[in-house]
């Protein structure tokens, strides 16, 4: 006897729960396999490029703040770092020691958070995004000892910073830094070796090298893959030529890989965090450029930065006035998404939300 | 171990001799194409093993009102190089250029959101629909003339 059956066409989002935001997706399933993915994007579209073009260089740091509400001072930093480029100047060495620091203790946050989800997508509710979460806290504490705000931080201008840190800011990154290990340890017991979540990830939903770089996937889903790249290594801007780390990369290009490459990222940004306290110098933090920016012309610049999710661009025209002439952002999490098909066709309902989460992905930029 | 900018007359030299009609022209940083050749462009850019550019960073269109700029940001992981390719579209009815989708899968997502916010229209992609907005919205925000 034969049983009919018939594709099924299931929405998930965009008010889905572990859709990290308002990311809508149409799943048509043949049984439990995804025979076809179809990802509706726009729900937090605000127009950043638009707003951008009616304010001046320097109050578009706002702005991109909440692109990727969670690694702000990583797209405040790619920002900065276009207009310096648009602008021709450089920041003080200690103006580019605390970006370093900052987006690196950022990474860190961000990290936290994208593993911690991804574990709570395989059903371990709470517990390990909790230690996530308490660590990334003392983080937000730090930034707001230095700016006043804790995910809306700003803290960067063209040029340079917007202040130097408090004199209680380099005793609380001490106690930081002493305890962070030991924390992150304790989630690395918990998650590393775990053998349901091994089996749930190993093997699942693997992205080759090819598609990967033919697909513009770049962060830490393209080294997962095993491509070694990363921008901080190839084009290093602001203080990255003068410390040390390694890039790691995966080997199976796997959801336990995308896993992986985080937890060993973190371990890197510690490196780096240390090496910036040791290596910083006092000076001064922010160039004396005038308040309303007029870059010449018919400048134009790409910067871009290694943010946590990837390669964050903004690319810049000028045409001689106080606000930019177009201000596009190359938003990682967008681009990222491009191999959402490839990873999530012929894998069952149970997987797709946990590959979804192996992407991480932020609805504020892939919108804008 | 930084990463070589591939100037704009190396870039032309470079193209001109296996496409010599698509080479409109080069700036300092810049080589400026044809837009109707632009996929003929893409696929020489990215097999030609001299240029090796299978990385697409990013596709950006700019509203210069009486044309568009199109500017692709390209990098070559294996030859640690990047470069920029540009092609200018005039008019503001009915744009339409190759699409570079068969080239560089990378390319879907960002054609799709020129084409919605900025309305230019890219021939040979499989689902050039809006990505932002809605089907039926009327207008491309992104445009100068949009208010």
């Amino acid at each position: 006897m034969t049983i009919r059956t018939e594709p099924m066409t299931v929405n998930v989002g965009p008010q889905h729960p572990s859709t990290h935001g308002v990311f809508r997706v149409r799943i048509t399933f043949d049984g439990e396999e995804i025979v076809e993915v179809e990802p509706v994007f726009g729900y937090l579209h605000r127009g950043t490029e638009k707003l951008a073009e009616e304010r001046n260089y320097v109050q578009i740091v706002t702005l991109t703040d909440r692109l990727d509400y969670t690694s702000s001072m990583i797209n405040n930093q790619a920002y900065c770092l276009a207009v310096e480029k648009l602008l021709g100047v450089e920041p003080p060495p200690r103006a580019k020691y605390l970006r370093t620091l900052t987006a690196e203790l950022q990474r860190i946050a961000s990290h936290l958070i994208a593993v911690g989800f991804f574990v709570q997508e395989l059903g371990a509710l709470g517990t390990p995004l909790m230690y996530g979460f308490r660590s990334r806290e003392r983080i937000l504490e730090l930034f707001e000892m230095l700016c006043g705000a804790r995910i809306t931080v700003s803290y960067m201008r063209p040029g340079g910073v917007f202040a130097d840190a408090p004199r209680e800011f380099w005793p609380a990154l001490d106690r930081f830094l002493s305890d962070f290990p030991g924390e992150f340890a304790e989630m690395e017991q918990l998650l590393l070796e775990n053998e349901i979540l091994m089996v749930r990830t190993r093997g699942v939903s693997p992205l080759p090298p090819e598609i990967a770089v033919n697909s513009s996937v770049s962060g830490p889903v393209l080294r997962a893959s095993g491509v070694n790249w990363d921008w901080r290594k190839q084009e290093p801007y602001d203080a990255y030529d003068a410390v040390e780390f390694d890039v790691p990369v995966g080997a199976n290009w796997d959801n336990y890989d995308r896993f992986w490459v985080r937890m060993q990222e973190v371990h890197q940004s510690l490196r780096i965090i240390n090496q910036c306290v040791a290596q910083i110098e006092p000076g001064p933090v922010r160039l004396d450029l005038p308040l309303v920016l007029r870059p010449a012309a018919g400048r134009e610049a790409y910067g871009r930065v290694e943010a946590s999710k990837g390669e964050l661009g903004f690319y810049l025209v000028s045409d001689g006035g106080i606000a930019p002439y177009r201000c596009k952002i190359r938003s990682p999490s967008l681009i990222n998404l491009t191999v959402i098909e490839h990873l999530l066709l012929g894998w069952k309902l149970a997987d797709m939300i946990v590959s979804l989460g192996s992407v991480d992905i932020n609805m504020g930029e892939v919108d804008r | 171990m930084a990463i070589q900018h591939v100037t704009g007359p190396e870039l032309s030299e470079l193209l001109s001799a296996a496409l010599p009609d698509a080479v409109a022209g080069y700036d300092e940083t810049a080589v400026w194409v044809h837009p109707a050749q632009i996929d003929a462009v893409a696929a020489r850019l990215k097999d030609d093993p001299a240029l090796d550019f299978r990385f697409l960073n990013s596709i950006s269109a700019v509203d210069f009102v009486e044309y568009f700029d199109l500017v692709y940001h390209l990098t070559s992981l294996h030859r640690q190089s990047c470069a920029i390719v540009k092609a200018r579209v005039y008019g503001r009815d009915d744009l339409s250029v190759p699409s570079v989708y068969q080239v560089w899968r990378g390319a879907d997502y960002q054609e799709r959101e020129i084409w919605d916010l900025m309305g230019v229209h890219f021939e040979g992609h499989p689902n050039m629909k809006r990505i932002m907005l809605w089907e039926g919205f009327e207008g491309h925000p992104l445009r100068k003339d949009f208010l």
